[in-house]
């Protein structure tokens, strides 16, 4: 009996190791986020930098929107609409499930530039719209070689955007009303009710088979909701505390590529 | 009793939710490439106005559109190699002459500077942008699902329970989508 519950908990043990193991796709490397405006080609001034960065967190304080400004020295040999859709993927920009993130991504080295929005902000920061923003705001500036100029431009004219739609602002005003309606957001994600669905699985089994004996049923379910939670726990919804993060938005390849 | 809970924690579950993403991913595929489709005649129209000396690119491009609109999508498709084949095929002959009818507007200056035309133009950079990491997810997803299905201890359930569960075509890395639209933004300036 006891060899028998050893090896089905093997069994699961090696069940859950496999669901575990995330595909991993070959990906390019990107810098750490550390807060709205990353600027790793270092070719923002601190003063600008620290007018961006304030302008956007007061977007994503009144809508949600989370915009990242980000300076790379390189591409790694990407184009810059595939390095563009993966960084936004890889940092989360925006909350999961609406996707609300836009990456305003400039590489003075290689005289490109991207906004990169996330699938919720699509019909919003359309393609056309982004084009508009680069063709107009930005690239004449970085062509008159006023690269910070130009990063300010862009980000004022993609704040206004997604600051001043009122037809955004009302549909904003239902989803959140749906969601308030529904339930509080929860903190451990899907693990919590698989949980209790074991326990009572468990407390079941215990029942049939007459409690005594059964106390070593609990080993694997503990390990299995150990396991669960350890695969998709961590969610941050980038607004507590003091640091700055992803929400886990995803994106499509919505936006719009320049060059200069 | 056992038996089920045994099976639940093997992952009997796995097959099912990794085949519903794949053709979750599948579904943005068919999205993305009907949006193109959508696209294409008002880009037509934008072009006619000032190229009318274009006309066989231009009736290639429509043709090209009502071949990949018209390929008859369903559930097999994405198990069918061959009608996978066919819906590709149709698409990457889109992709081949809208490039086409992409470069020789580069000789329009005037065309050049509609701003209807502009608009179509990052519009259709964008959705083909979104084609390909759409397909690319797909790919992703789809090599997971065949995964499982051919490893342990997925093997198992799909030898069994999930016997009616394919294997999915994945796209290849073609020549032709390769040389998908490429809409080149004015020419890099010289540095100043």
């Amino acid at each position: 009996m006891t060899a028998m519950l050893r090896a089905w908990a093997a069994a699961l043990a090696l069940a859950f190791a496999c669901v575990a193991a995330a595909p991993s796709l070959a990906a390019p490397t990107f810098p750490p986020l550390s807060g709205p405006v990353v600027d790793q080609a270092q070719v923002l001034p601190a003063p600008v930098q620290a007018d961006i960065a304030a302008k956007i967190l007061a977007l994503q304080q009144k809508t949600g929107d989370q915009l990242v400004v980000v300076t790379l020295s390189s591409l790694q040999g990407y184009p810059i609409e595939d390095y563009g859709y993966q960084l936004g993927r890889a940092w989360g920009i925006g909350e999961k499930g609406k996707n609300n993130g836009v990456l305003f991504i400039v590489v003075p080295s290689q005289h490109q530039v991207r906004i990169e929005a996330g699938y919720g902000l699509e019909p919003i920061l359309t393609d056309a719209l982004s084009n508009v923003i680069l063709q107009q705001a930005v690239l004449p500036k970085f062509r008159a070689g006023d690269v910070p100029g130009g990063v300010a431009a862009g980000t004022d004219a993609i704040v206004q955007q997604l600051g001043l739609d009122p037809a955004e602002a009302q549909a904003r005003v239902q989803a959140a009303a749906q969601q308030a309606a529904q339930a509080p957001p929860d903190a451990g994600g899907h693990a919590v009710p698989l949980f209790l669905i074991l326990i009572v699985i468990f407390l079941i089994v215990r029942m049939l088979t007459g409690g005594r004996g059964g106390g070593l049923w609990a080993l694997p379910f503990l390990f299995m909701g150990g396991g669960y939670r350890g695969g998709f726990g961590g969610r941050d919804d980038g607004f507590g505390g003091g640091g700055f993060s992803g929400g886990g938005g995803s994106f499509g390849g919505g936006g719009s590529s320049g060059s200069w | 009793m056992a038996a089920t809970l045994l099976v639940a924690g093997c992952g009997i579950n796995t097959i099912p939710t990794e085949q519903e993403q794949a053709k979750a991913a599948w579904g943005e595929v068919q999205n993305q490439y009907q949006r193109r489709a959508d696209l294409v005649p008002n880009l037509v129209a934008t072009v006619q106005g000032y190229a009318q000396q274009e006309k066989s690119v231009l009736v290639q491009v429509t043709q090209a559109r009502a071949q990949a609109t018209h390929v008859s999508v369903d559930a097999s498709t994405i198990t069918d190699p061959a009608k996978f084949h066919e819906y590709e095929q149709a698409q990457n002959q889109l992709s081949g002459v809208l490039g086409h009818l992409l470069a020789i507007t580069e000789n329009y200056p005037d065309l050049k500077s509609n701003e209807n035309f502009l608009a179509l133009q990052s519009q259709l950079e964008g959705t083909e942008n979104r084609i390909a990491i759409a397909r690319r997810d797909y790919n992703e997803a789809v090599r997971v699902y065949n995964t499982e299905l051919r490893t342990f201890p997925g093997v198992i359930w799909a030898r069994t329970v999930y016997s009616s569960a394919q294997p999915m075509q994945t796209f290849a890395a073609t020549p032709e989508a390769q040389a998908a639209p490429k809409v080149s933004f004015p020419p890099p300036a010289a540095n100043p």
